[in-house]
């Protein structure tokens, strides 16, 4: 059976398993539309979650971040699992206890004010839609690489797939096939991992194994790996960094960004109790980190087995022949995702950091003219079955994990786009008398119209899309964190202060963004280069969003106190979400 | 539910501990141990590594773990003494 085949099998049975689920999961009310009905129990809320956040970033970039950064790079591990334990004891059950639909009805009713409300909807929609095409251009790829279709046809097929379980079934459909979906990735991500952790220091556990002795040489995986880079000019993988203030800010931003994203959020409003929720949210924790521990194994061995790769002899001795290179390296070629180019025509793969002044003579001393090799950081993951030689079942179950990842991300994404505008804006501004059929009706059409411009925008990503993750953290982190942690945690902080502080966060991190990265991305629209010396006291843009929020809180404050109480009756309203008593399953009313 | 219920106040008082004492956790492994801190934990190797970089890439997230869970367990046990648990 050809590999095509295989990989064909693998995303085709898996696409079926999504349809059958939504046929069985159709959506009857506007309740099972936006909540699942509230009878999610909290371990399958817990999978569910896991899915809905762990996107094509997490699954196919982090641990090809991690290898190429090594240390400085966990900043991605420790920001985005922090940040559930905010969401678990500051939001998640306050907000379960209010119980309605979505996020910005929480903020319209706390803060008495339909402006508040809209502020709150366009931040969600701003910060979904960014984060919504990563994941359609992802599926794209993952598409083209592996079923040789063009990457449009492959986002139209995708596309058709998530019309179909998101439109019919809703937050319902959505919730088990983000469960299937988990069980898929999770297991596409574990296996090849736990072969090359075996392969690689007999130990099958790749968290363990990380901090393993590496077999062929018996000296531990990471000194192996700094020794060998360091020889070769790289930074020291395990270094540690100087700009900790930066570190720590962008840690922080990560994690109040995730605790403040929408889609993550409406996750909790499916489970029957305040109790329940809290419980979500440590399983949602436990299934992410499944993935979590396993990506840092797999970042420093892919990185270890790709350098010993290219120097099989150790790398006192020459590089590879180009002519004797694995098929992994030829397949990937093809893609422009790995390049080569014999810059001193010895038809050998001299791979090194050419930017480095220390090793600058020896490679001289070599007859090295440049680094030769270079490979985009995506290939670690998706290329790691091939690299560890495994069974061509493996890769087609990679192809499936990738697609699984960045659906059932992109389907959380579309439901809070899709109940923003039927349920704040359509039944919360213009038509308020609208019917129950006719606000479901409503929400089925707004998920189609958002997956026909999430699917248009993922085929003609605008070229900020790389920069697009930092806004939408940023707006999360800046504008609706603090804004929802105040509305629980204070009984003064009032409309006036809420709407202040969230324009001033977001204002001021769009603004700091924009200095460095261009007006709306608009290349060569940026003020200053973004380089670390250009940098607020050595702040990047990415980590502004910290920065945001403690401008939200402190505006908020002044402005409340500067400006009356909060009447008596959202006094009393902040005095109920805080006890569990009395909860019933969500309502839009 | 009154907000004026004397009891309503001391179970809010003893969440709002619980939840300041488990932040401080929050941060002592992430923003401390990890990265702050790292230089005074160097000296303690583990696996090829130190402490800190343990911390960074497994530990802080073991503990986040275990600190969501012992936040559930503790308030599912105040929610039934201050008698505010759902039926």
């Amino acid at each position: 059976m050809s590999q095509f085949v295989i990989n064909l099998l693998f995303v085709g049975g898996s696409f079926a398993l999504y349809i059958g689920i939504a046929i069985w999961a159709k959506a009857g009310s506007t309740s099972d539309f936006y909540v699942a009905g509230g009878g999610v129990h909290p371990i399958t809320n817990g999978a569910a979650i896991g899915a809905d956040w762990m996107s094509a970033a997490s699954f196919i970039s982090m641990a090809g971040l991690i290898a190429a950064g090594g240390y400085a790079n966990s900043t991605f591990l420790m920001g985005w699992t922090g940040g559930y334990v905010l969401l678990a004891m500051l939001l998640a059950p306050y907000l379960r206890k209010f119980g309605k639909f979505t996020v910005p009805e929480f903020i319209g009713d706390r803060f008495y004010s339909k402006n508040a409300r809209f502020v709150a909807v366009a931040c969600l929609i701003i910060a979904s839609v960014t984060y919504v095409i990563g994941q359609m251009a992802g599926a794209g790829v993952a598409f083209s690489r592996f079923l040789e279709v063009d990457s449009t046809t492959g986002l139209i097929i995708a596309a058709v797939v998530v019309f179909i379980y998101a439109v019919m079934g809703g937050m319902k459909g959505i919730t088990y096939t983000q469960v299937a979906q988990y069980c898929v990735l999770i297991i596409a991500y574990t296996i090849p991992a736990v072969f090359i952790s075996l392969q690689l220091t007999g130990n099958p556990i790749p968290p363990l194994g990380l901090f393993s002795t590496h077999v062929e040489s018996g000296v531990p995986v990471l000194e192996k790996l700094d020794q060998i880079i360091t020889e070769l000019g790289f930074q020291d993988y395990t270094d540690d960094v100087d700009n900790k203030l930066n570190m720590v800010l962008f840690t922080l931003s990560l994690m109040i960004g995730t605790a403040g994203l929408p889609h993550v959020i409406i996750r909790f409003f499916t489970v029957p109790k305040v109790a329940d929720a809290r419980w979500s949210a440590g399983w949602a924790l436990i299934f992410i980190a499944l993935l979590y521990l396993t990506a840092p194994a797999v970042a420093s061995m892919a990185r270890l087995n790709l350098m010993t790769t290219i120097y099989p002899d150790g790398v006192d001795s020459q590089p590879i022949e180009y002519e004797d290179r694995p098929s992994w390296v030829k397949e990937w070629e093809v893609t422009g995702l790995i390049e080569f180019e014999d810059k001193n025509n010895d038809g050998r793969i001299q791979h090194y950091n050419e930017g480095s002044e220390e090793f600058a003579e020896e490679a001289e001393e070599r007859g090295w003219e440049g680094n030769e090799f270079t490979y985009n950081n995506d290939i670690l993951v998706l290329a790691n079955p091939e690299i560890a030689n495994l069974p061509g079942w493996v890769v087609g179950l990679i192809a499936a994990g990738g697609l699984a990842a960045a659906l059932s991300t992109a389907a959380g994404l579309l439901l809070a786009i899709s109940s923003a505008v039927s349920h704040d804006l359509i039944k919360g501004a213009f038509k308020p008398d609208i019917s129950e059929k006719g606000e479901l009706l409503a929400a089925r059409i707004s998920m189609a119209v958002a997956i026909a411009v999430a699917t248009y925008l993922g085929a003609n990503p605008p070229g900020f899309a790389a920069q697009v993750v930092a806004l939408a953290f940023g707006i999360a982190a800046a504008s609706l964190f603090p804004a929802l942690m105040m509305g629980i945690f204070s009984k003064r902080v009032n409309n006036k202060g809420a709407i202040a502080g969230m324009l001033a966060g977001l204002i001021s991190t769009l603004v700091y963004i924009f200095i460095y990265l261009g007006w709306f991305f608009i290349p060569e629209t940026n003020n200053l280069p973004n380089t670390a010396d250009n940098w607020l006291l050595g702040i990047s843009p990415l980590s502004f969003g910290a920065i945001g929020a403690l401008i939200n809180f402190a505006v908020a404050f002044a402005v409340s106190n500067a400006t009356e109480e909060p009447p008596v009756e959202i006094q009393e309203l902040v005095e109920s979400v805080r006890y569990p008593r009395g909860s019933g399953s969500a309502t839009g009313h | 539910m009154s907000g004026h219920d004397y009891d309503a106040v001391n179970y809010w008082k003893a969440n709002l501990r619980l939840i300041f004492g488990s932040l401080i956790v929050w941060a002592l492994v992430s923003y401390g141990f990890a990265i702050l801190l790292r230089p005074m934990l160097a000296g303690i190797p583990i696996g090829g590594a130190d402490l800190g970089f343990w911390f960074a890439q497994q530990g802080s997230i073991l503990t986040f773990i275990a600190l969501i869970f012992h936040y559930a367990w503790r308030m599912n046990k105040l929610d039934e003494k201050f008698d505010v648990h759902e039926e």
